[in-house]
């Protein structure tokens, strides 16, 4: 059963091979067998089981959609009623949310079931899944190795065949990169294109939820549920969701590929560069015609990045004070010493990090000098993608400089970490969407190919995916022990 | 560009941010080397350049001031540590 996509998963419920409890208990029972993948925060076996149960009733009165009754896992950043979200953070670790983010309730209402809560990043911040509370997540294909992040948790997890699929969430590359670092298939949709209400802000204005899967067309059923205009959520753009499953089939004769040449520096290690290589021929061959284009502010990305999202993260993460909810320090002396305890006590060293950083790139006298300067720079990252695309259909190019690396490898050195991130933070300065599909293998490790589109051309990409993924087998490759 | 311990003492103190003593001089090492990436900006020219604050250029939605929610209190306060007759128990913090 741990092999099948949901599409396979969905045929088996209706014809009654087994029913959703049974599917459910069967990835429940395999999520305990591979505890030391170190994958789930929560396992809420209890409220799956009601799930399943009352999926089976829709199942049989003919009641269901394509994923009801299918276990997907949720990362702990999306607000879940009743069931612990701690967003990686002992800052949450006794938060329990009144009420379901609103992909958790479009998952709820599609009938899916929620087996538990994915292990992140602490806040989403970090490329590495080693920032997290709750320890560091391992990489399925080699126990050694970072299953990259903020959505590390996820990615192992379907890597590993833990569960069907699951979400994730993208604010410099967090779903591209632990996707890429463990060769599964991962979307981060157009910015506004699914609910941000509910799901625990990092920066607000980069922040986006999407699909993880192991294949492009089960990434198109999730996203067809996660998808869609939501009043709760300024930034919901209000458009026209497309059937995201229609296109996949759709030739990709004719299309043109860009190649952005600031992509293939040397800093991209050689056999990662081979690996698209090889895959860009493959989309030659199935009609493509590729074209050189050039992003001249991409190496700007960082920098703008950095500035933008701390300064974010400080205004965002300024609501966890030890006051309405979440952690409070023993006995504060007065007001100051209880937010200045409780935020110290509760906050990892990456998320201070990023905190000061954001508040003296917002401190008085430094504004125009990081912050605006960082806005106009990102004006100009936008600008060089928006000429890319207007002579291309997509862009393509490698999502991570380097294969995953060793765990603690680089955890004592931001800078290496966040250069790390150098392929995918762009595409969210951008709002732009953007896939990583399995592509190949260096040194025994997955490496991903990314895809970048148009604002809202998600089914295009998930057409280009899925047509790349009916002749490559890369995507139905399991790590050892996990098969 | 480089930041002091004392400068961190100050930010950390902004941001209601508390540090241990022994960790200071890390942050200002770490933290001088991200403005060092930062600095980068600054060679390129970006006057008369449009601030991007939001991916999509919109602009805010607004709405009806009108009441919608309905009064949860007792759902809310379910999963409160400690209330009392309705309302919300905390330790005393102002004297």
């Amino acid at each position: 059963m741990h092999n099948k996509t949901i599409t396979e998963l969905a045929k088996d419920l209706r014809a009654k091979k087994y029913s959703s409890v049974e599917l459910t208990q069967f990835f429940l029972d395999r999520i305990n067998q591979h505890q030391a993948l170190n994958c789930f925060i929560s396992v809420s076996e209890e409220s799956a089981l009601k799930q399943a149960k009352a999926a089976d009733i829709k199942l049989a009165k003919g009641e269901a959609t394509a994923l009801t009754g299918i276990p997907v896992a949720q990362k702990d950043i999306f607000c879940t009623q009743g069931i612990k979200t701690s967003c990686g953070s002992k800052m949450l670790d006794n938060f329990i949310a009144p009420y379901d983010a609103t992909v958790i309730e479009k998952f709820n209402q599609a009938g899916a079931v929620m087996p538990g809560k994915l292990n992140m990043d602490e806040f989403a911040m970090g490329s590495s899944n080693e920032t997290s509370y709750y320890g560091p997540v391992k990489n399925p294909w080699n126990l050694d190795i970072v299953p990259g992040g903020s959505s590390g948790g996820t990615a192992a997890a379907i890597s590993a065949r833990l569960v069907p699929a699951a979400t994730g969430t993208d604010t410099g590359g967090s779903i591209r990169q632990p996707a890429s670092l463990c060769g599964i298939t991962g979307l981060k949709p157009t910015y506004g294109r699914v609910s941000r209400y509910g799901m625990i802000a990092y920066a607000s204005s980069l922040d986006q939820g999407g699909p993880m899967a192991r294949s492009a067309e089960d990434a198109a059923l999730l996203l067809q549920t996660m998808a869609g205009f939501d009043p709760k959520d300024s930034t919901s753009v209000d458009s026209e969701v497309p059937d995201y499953s229609a296109t996949l089939n759709d030739s990709i004769e004719g299309l043109k590929i860009g190649l952005p040449k600031e992509f293939f520096s040397e800093d991209l290690n050689g056999d990662i560069a081979a690996v698209i290589e090889a895959t860009v021929n493959e989309y030659k061959k199935l009609g493509a015609e590729v074209k050189e284009v050039s992003m001249p502010n991409l190496k700007l990305a960082i920098p703008s990045y950095y500035v933008i999202a701390s300064a974010e993260c400080s205004a965002n993460l300024s609501r966890f004070d030890g006051v309405r909810f979440g952690y409070r320090c023993d006995k504060p002396a007065d007001l100051t010493d209880m937010y200045t305890r409780s935020r110290g006590e509760a906050f990892g060293p990456e998320v201070k990090r990023r905190i000061l950083m954001g508040t003296y790139a917002l401190s008085a006298g430094y504004y125009d000098a990081y912050y605006l300067k960082a806005q106009q720079v990102r004006r100009l990252i936008s600008d060089d993608f928006n000429k890319a695309l207007s002579e291309v259909d997509v862009l393509m190019g490698p999502v991570s400089p380097s294969t995953a690396f060793a765990i603690g490898e680089k955890s004592g050195d931001p800078i290496q970490m966040y250069l790390s991130d150098i392929y995918t933070i762009a595409i969210n300065l951008a709002g732009l969407p953007a896939m990583s599909i399995p592509a190949g293998f260096a040194d025994a490790k997955p490496v991903g190919l990314q895809i970048i589109g148009n604002y809202f051309a998600e089914a295009r990409l998930l057409n280009i995916a899925h047509q790349y993924q009916q002749v490559s087998d890369w995507h139905k490759q399991a790590p050892k022990g996990f098969e | 560009m480089s930041l002091t311990a004392d400068d961190v003492t100050k930010i950390a103190h902004l941001a209601r941010l508390g540090i241990d003593t022994q960790d200071i001089e890390n942050y200002a090492k770490d933290l001088s080397n991200i403005l060092n990436l930062m600095t980068q900006m600054g060679e390129l020219d970006t006057e008369g350049v449009q601030p991007m604050a939001h991916p999509l250029d919109q602009v805010q939605r607004l709405r009806p001031d009108e009441v919608k929610e309905d009064n949860q209190r007792e759902h809310f306060q379910a999963i409160a540590p400690q209330v009392e007759n309705g309302l919300y128990l905390v330790p005393k913090v102002i004297d």
